[in-house]
């Protein structure tokens, strides 16, 4: 049965709504297939505005993966904004996919990526307005199968109720295995109706299903088990982990949209996963190993996606790009590919240890060159010696100064608060080093004439993390230490005018950390916030911190548990937490004993070159580290089109 | 960062290309700077050999003339680019249209030899189609509205509300025929000719002063279609082609 478009419906809305280029798809390199022609129908979602989610690396990746599938279609769909959802529902215009504005309800399965947990009201707006019921014990025959992929399925308890899968780790493979279960169980006609579906997923071992596994909770509000309720349902869910991302060069033909939006650049990813073992860092812990792209894999996969777009940037990304073992090479290669064609290069993430000022004068070679961007998270020696962010004071102060007298007029330095055992010292820290920046940048530039930016926020502790113990700092100390530093770096007249100050306050750290490392119990407070309009929660000007408060106390009531429970309460040793069943692969001893190092203050290295301390994620994955050199180069692609419209 | 220049050599520009194109479908919701994303990137997809403006962050040479606003779809656009090196345009023309999204679509590709093609630009045809309204009230309507002098109408702009003449800027106004949108709307197609003032006066605007003077209302938003742009011709209230002055130039 062919299912129709609804833009006829949604086109008479959008002369009314703000920016309907957002609604209309058109994008260069987007598919529409034909309805009938396959056999799976996958819809995706990046749970944010179009702007935000369009430059989505997940979406964008699975998107290609699925469409090269003949047996497969895959549309996108974006939250829409307020303005947009009223309309919508006065006039009964379902949740549409932006390709083929096909109704959300009528796609087989509906993948929704989440990067950070902030998104769950926006999926309770889409899955409400696609006409399909919230809760997946509600779910007919027809509806589609919701399933929660990203970095915050790791736990995934707080919407448990909402969704009918959560897949952990690399969605590759993933999506390309639980296509092939659809298909299978569609070919035979559907038996055994939705239980039987989620029943073939979850005896893989790497799908978890919510609704196999029952929670029991301790007289004092913890847990005090999770265990399967169905035969077929393993103990422990494992993530998923692509072993050779040079089998997957995915995104090939990246989306080009036609609406201005966060990232206006292609993007290839150079590595995937981080073993630097910063603390605080859920992804560089749930990533693991470290895989490389090689550096012929990485320059034609630039060049594909600057042919295939046009953009005038292309971002190496990875979690942290300096660290490629052949990241010179990729630079200078592709940089003498583009001589003189106003193409640059970006690395976002960039540590100061593996940055050097020859590396970035060959980025931006040919393009244009923006500001500079490090992040040593803590402001002094002893709070990075805590998260075993290893950056010394001079090692920063030598780069930054090298990129001064280099010609860069602006640096940018990331900073946290409220890292666990940090003091309000600690956070004055932040201020003594910006100045020392500036100070020794004057000296060597001998120019009043240059700046840094510390943007600064709250910090949040992560699930499968050393601190996933730890006490969260609770909004109103954040503030204060916040506003301490704020008033210390104004007041400075020698220096203070050539420092920025951006930060965000403690409020949505909170909320963050409450969704982050809640349980099922919290998803009644996400239904209750949403039901009372909460929508947006990423965003400043939408997010409301009393509904929250005030939901959650609806919510929890008689549960005796509370928001602080959740988030400033340091958890013990023993406790069951809401994701044990979940297995990243990092052995819970281990994260236990780098939790008791954090609070002696020592460090560990990384096991890239160093021998390896038993995390436990290769033993237990069956994977291993896979980098380079590789010695290989960067081969120019052939294809030359200037030739063919120039009159020679 | 102005101390830091780099020394980029500055190529002159040896062509002028006059493009004309069309904002067609679902994209007739895309903005004037959306468009000019797409076609940058398009032009640096295909390897057009464009000419840069000097500075630290070098632009192409391209300048666009009196887009037609976001939600307003058209088969008149014009776009001129100023390259390095000679190119074949009916290549060019292929190239392009290749290279942009399908609803942005690539017309016509010509040599600019003549200046003052801005001014040119003096008016435009409308097609505007009204969902729920029929023919006769259209015509009662349009009479009302063209035997006034002026009719003022407001409008939200940029610099808050704006109250001016939306009469005097219309040339010709009329009942073209009727049609049935996909979701079974009947419609009215009015044909409108309205010249180019500041501030500018929209198919929109007039539609507000046919409303005010017959006492219309519209539930649902009208379609609009820019037909085509050009200078008027001796009769006064018709639109001639703006690159006929560039064709006699080549022809001669």
């Amino acid at each position: 049965m062919p299912i129709n478009s609804v833009f006829d419906a949604l086109e008479s809305l959008l002369p009314h709504i703000s920016k309907p280029v957002q609604y209309v798809g058109g994008e260069l390199n987007a598919v529409v297939k034909d309805w009938d022609s396959v056999s799976a129908h996958w819809v995706l979602m990046y749970p944010d505005a179009y702007e935000v989610g369009l430059p989505n690396q997940g979406v964008a990746i699975l998107y290609e993966v699925l469409n090269e599938r003949e047996d497969t279609l895959c549309e996108r769909t974006y939250s829409v904004w307020p303005d947009l959802e009223a309309l919508m529902r006065r006039d009964g215009v379902p949740q549409f996919t932006v390709d083929a504005h096909r109704p959300v309800g009528a796609f087989d399965v509906f993948g929704l990526s989440f990067a950070t947990e902030l998104g769950y009201t926006n999926m309770l707006t889409a899955i409400d307005l696609a006409g399909i019921p919230i809760h997946a014990k509600d779910r007919g025959l027809d509806d589609p199968f919701v399933v929660a992929g990203g970095h915050a399925a790791f736990n995934p308890e707080p919407i448990a109720e909402f969704i009918d899968v959560a897949v952990l780790g690399d969605g590759e493979e993933a999506a390309i295995a639980l296509t092939e279960i659809l298909v299978a169980w569609k070919a035979e006609g559907r038996p055994g109706g939705r239980e039987e579906f989620l029943i073939r997923l979850a005896r893989t071992g790497n799908f978890y299903v919510p609704r196999f596994y029952d929670v029991e909770y301790l007289e004092d509000g913890r847990i005090r088990r999770v265990t399967p309720n169905h035969s077929d349902a393993p103990w422990r869910v494992s993530k998923h982990t692509v072993m050779d991302l040079n089998e997957w060069p995915y995104p090939k033909a990246p989306l080009v949209p036609l609406a201005e939006t966060v990232h206006e650049r292609a993007s290839v990813e150079i590595f995937r996963g981080c073993t630097r073992g910063c603390r605080f860092c859920q992804a560089g812990m749930i990533t693991r190993p470290v895989r490389e792209r090689s550096i012929d894999t990485v320059g034609a996969m630039v060049q594909q996606a600057v042919q295939a777009t046009g953009f005038e940037e292309v971002g190496l990304l990875s979690l942290s790009s300096a660290d490629h073992t052949e990241i010179q090479g990729i630079a200078k290669e592709l940089a003498d590919i583009y001589e003189g064609t106003h193409t640059s290069l970006s690395l976002p993430s960039t540590r100061v240890d593996a940055f050097n000022i020859d590396l970035a004068n060959e980025l931006t070679r040919n393009g244009r060159r923006s500001g500079l961007t490090f992040a040593p998270e803590g402001g002094s020696e002893r709070i990075r010696a805590v998260i075993n962010k290893m950056v010394t004071e001079e090692d920063l102060v030598r780069t930054v100064t090298a990129a001064y007298s280099a010609g860069w007029r602006q640096v940018k330095l990331y900073f946290m608060c409220g890292l666990p055992t940090e003091t309000d010292e600690d956070v004055m820290q932040i201020g003594r080093l910006a100045r020392e920046v500036i100070r020794a940048g004057r000296q060597v530039t001998g120019s009043r004439d240059i700046r840094c930016t510390v943007s600064i926020g709250g910090f949040v502790p992560k699930p499968h993390t050393p601190f996933q113990w730890a006490s969260q700092l609770d909004h109103e100390s954040t503030d204060r230490r916040l506003h301490m530093l704020r008033d210390d770096i104004r007041s400075d007249r020698q220096f203070g005018k050539a420092i920025g100050f951006r930060y965000h306050d403690g409020k949505p750290g909170i909320v963050e950390g409450l969704l982050s490392r809640g349980d099922r119990r919290v998803g009644a407070i996400i239904e209750q916030v949403w039901r009372d309009g909460a929508r947006f929660d990423g965003w400043q000007e939408h997010f409301k911190f009393e509904q929250w408060m005030a939901a959650a106390d609806v919510a929890l009531e008689g549960t005796g548990v509370s928001v602080d429970w959740f988030t400033t309460r340091e958890r013990d040793r023993d406790e069951v937490l809401p994701w044990d069943h979940l297995d990243s692969g990092l052995d819970k001893e281990w994260l236990w004993e780098d939790w008791q190092d954090a609070l002696s203050e020592e460090s560990v290295e990384d096991c890239r070159w160093t021998p390896c301390f038993d995390c436990g994620v290769c033993d237990q994955m069956n994977t291993s580290i896979q980098i380079g050199p590789t010695g290989g180069t960067v081969l120019p692609l052939p294809i030359r089109r200037k030739e063919m419209i120039v009159n020679s | 960062m102005g101390r830091n220049q780099p020394d980029r050599e500055v190529i002159p520009v040896v062509q002028k290309v006059r493009l004309k194109y069309a904002k067609r479908g679902p994209l007739k919701f895309s903005s004037h700077r959306d468009f000019q994303r797409a076609f940058e990137r398009a032009v640096r997809r295909v390897g057009v050999p464009m000419a840069y403006s000097a500075g630290f962050n070098p632009h192409p040479k391209i300048s666009y003339a009196n887009a037609a606003a976001t939600g307003t779809a058209s088969e008149a656009e014009y776009v001129e680019i100023g390259l390095a090196a000679p190119v074949d345009l009916t290549k060019l023309l292929e190239a392009l249209q290749s290279a942009m999204p399908p609803g942005l679509d690539m017309l016509e590709a010509i040599e600019a030899k003549t200046s003052g093609f801005a001014e040119r630009l003096e008016a435009s045809v409308w097609e505007v189609v009204v969902p729920k309204l029929d023919p006769e009230q259209a015509q009662a309507a349009i009479g009302q509205l063209l035997a006034r002098e002026e009719v003022l109408v407001s409008r939200m702009t940029k610099n808050g509300l704006r109250t001016f003449d939306a009469r005097s800027a219309v040339l010709s106004l009329s009942v073209e025929g009727t049609k049935t949108t996909e979701s079974g709307l009947p419609c009215v197609i009015l044909r409108l000719v309205v010249r180019h003032l500041t501030p500018a006066v929209r198919p929109d605007d007039v539609l507000s002063a046919l409303c005010q003077v017959a006492d219309l209302v519209l539930e649902v938003a009208p379609r609009v279609t820019r037909l085509a742009q050009g200078p008027l011709t001796q009769t006064g209230s018709e639109v001639g082609d703006p690159l006929d002055l560039d064709r006699h130039f080549i022809a001669s």
